[in-house]
């Protein structure tokens, strides 16, 4: 039953995701595949996760878990809900005084099960004027820990303007996911660089970027 | 629901036979100069074929639908030209009411005006009440930047894709003596006239084109394919008159109308694109970019169109 609801749901999200943001995935370095992937992008809304879900190809969707901040996602019922059993979220718990298990460890272990991650390696959602918010040593540590597994820049863009922060009424505008070539740690790459290599990847995939 | 008039059926039936011969001539075009799908003129065709049948398909059962389909289809054109042209537009956090206002609160009672046909409302709501209450909502925000310019954006985007694209369903309220209950046919004569021009402008122009008429605005345009086009357009137009309430000659000089002012219209969706810096207005639809790139001439003839029958053959 719940898992009827669950999907019920998702299908829900899904068209209202579609219907305000006419959602397209541009795959312009790596085409949709069944391969192992981590993929990173910038965040900027609370529904990050639900675009690049909406324009994976479905089969993608069931194996591809985003990463989410606990303290948001486990706040009431619904919430619960929707991260839980709709988007079967790694809620991982921000908090380093009170955390009780690992962030790194609680991805890797998701990435052993067979599953690809969506992560946001700003950390926290960007409300600044900046375009990209410097990247956290979460995403390096997981590399480390898995290096074998592809990392896939992903750019969002527009999301901030649909809702921003402190508004609860969305705005229709459309708004695109764009996938760049996969990357992964080399090795003896320090963290500096290793952040300072995917922040730039990342970042070229923004339309402003390549229109200036 | 009542059977669709005979006309009407024969309209649907007369495109659909079209499609079916431009499928037919994209299949062989494909077949002869692009079998490995690398002639990016014949693979533009057919993407632009497949791309009529849907809309023909969704303007075909919109029509069968009558008022409520027609009603139901455009309102949703609308919100999604809306979308397109809002995503350009430089608006900033503080328009955040004033564009919610505009896609949730004016979009919806505008086609709710259309639908109880209150003309005396539904042709001043948006340049009366929306146009003076959306710049004070932005202003009860406080923030001045670019003030004007904000504002004006969200204006021409609301006469644009709302204002202007609602006299389509508008033309079924119209009470023209002796055409009862085949207004929908008004609204088959205005897209096809419009459609058909911009086939015609493309065939004449790939034709006997030379001369650019708009280098800067829209390169591919030629002054002999919009004079072809627009001639050809117009007699299709007169040829159409069995299908309207008008004459041979006052079908061919509204197709005239229709013609100059989907052509002008294009050019003014194109300039806009041009400073906005994009080719197209979406991607909603493969080979036809979005949706304003499709509704750019329909929407600019519409309310002149509208306006132009209602005095000269309408009752009300």
């Amino acid at each position: 039953m719940r898992g009827a609801g669950a999907s019920l749901a998702g299908a829900l999200i899904l068209f209202f995701a579609r219907f305000i943001t006419a959602v397209r995935g541009r795959w312009a370095g790596a085409a949709p595949s069944d391969e192992q992937r981590i993929y990173f992008a910038n965040h900027a809304s609370h529904g990050d996760f639900v675009l690049i879900w909406t324009v994976l190809p479905r089969r993608l969707r069931f194996t591809t878990r985003p990463v989410a901040g606990s303290d948001y996602w486990l706040k009431s019922g619904l919430r619960r809900f929707i991260g839980r059993d709709v988007f079967n979220a790694v809620l991982i718990d921000r908090d380093r005084e009170s955390r009780t298990s690992d962030p790194v460890a609680q991805m890797t272990e998701a990435l052993d099960a067979g599953s690809s991650l969506i992560v946001f390696p700003e950390g926290t959602r960007n409300t600044t004027d900046a375009r990209l918010l410097p990247f956290k040593s979460g995403l390096f540590h997981l590399a480390q820990a898995r290096p074998n597994v592809a990392l896939v820049p992903a750019w969002i863009d527009n999301l901030n303007r649909v809702m921003p922060k402190g508004e609860f009424v969305p705005i229709p505008l459309i708004c695109t996911v764009t996938f760049g070539a996969p990357l992964r740690l080399s090795e003896g790459e320090t963290k500096q660089d290793f952040l300072a290599r995917t922040e730039a990847a990342l970042l070229a995939l923004s339309p402003k970027a390549t229109a200036s | 629901m009542t059977m669709p008039h005979p006309d009407l059926v024969a309209v649907l039936a007369g495109i659909l036979g079209v499609l079916v011969l431009a499928s037919t001539i994209g299949f062989v075009l494909q077949r002869k100069l692009s079998p490995d799908s690398s002639n990016a003129v014949v693979e533009n065709l057919n993407d632009r074929i497949r791309a009529w049948w849907v809309m023909v398909v969704l303007m075909g059962l919109a029509l069968i639908g009558g008022k409520t389909g027609v009603t139901l289809l455009f309102g949703f054109c609308s919100f999604a030209a809306l979308r397109e042209f809002i995503t350009l537009t430089d608006t900033r956090r503080a328009d955040h009411w004033a564009l919610a206002a505009a896609f949730f609160v004016v979009l919806p009672v505008q086609y709710y005006l259309i639908w109880i046909e209150w003309y005396g409302l539904y042709s001043i709501f948006i340049p009366v009440y929306a146009f003076l209450l959306m710049p004070i909502i932005a202003a009860a925000r406080g923030d001045t930047e670019h003030f004007l310019v904000r504002i004006a954006e969200v204006q021409w985007a609301l006469m644009i894709c709302v204002f202007a694209t609602s006299h389509v369903p508008a033309l079924l309220s119209l009470d023209i003596a002796g055409y009862e209950g085949r207004n929908v046919l008004l609204i088959a004569f205005l897209v096809i006239v419009v459609q058909i021009s911009d086939v015609l402008q493309y065939v004449w122009g790939k034709l006997i084109g030379r001369t650019k008429i708009a280098p800067k605005l829209s390169p591919s345009k030629t002054v002999e394919g919009f004079v072809g086009g627009a001639l050809s357009a117009t007699a299709v137009g007169a040829g159409l008159s069995w299908m309207t309430p008008f004459t041979p000659l006052q079908a061919g000089f509204l197709a005239l109308v229709i013609v100059l002012l989907g052509f002008f219209g294009g050019l003014v969706m194109s300039a806009i694109k041009r400073d906005r810096g994009v080719k197209d207005w979406g991607n909603l639809i493969a080979g036809h970019g979005g949706f304003i790139d499709r509704l750019d001439s329909v929407v600019f003839s519409a309310p002149i169109f509208f306006h132009l029958v209602r005095y000269g053959w309408s009752a009300v």
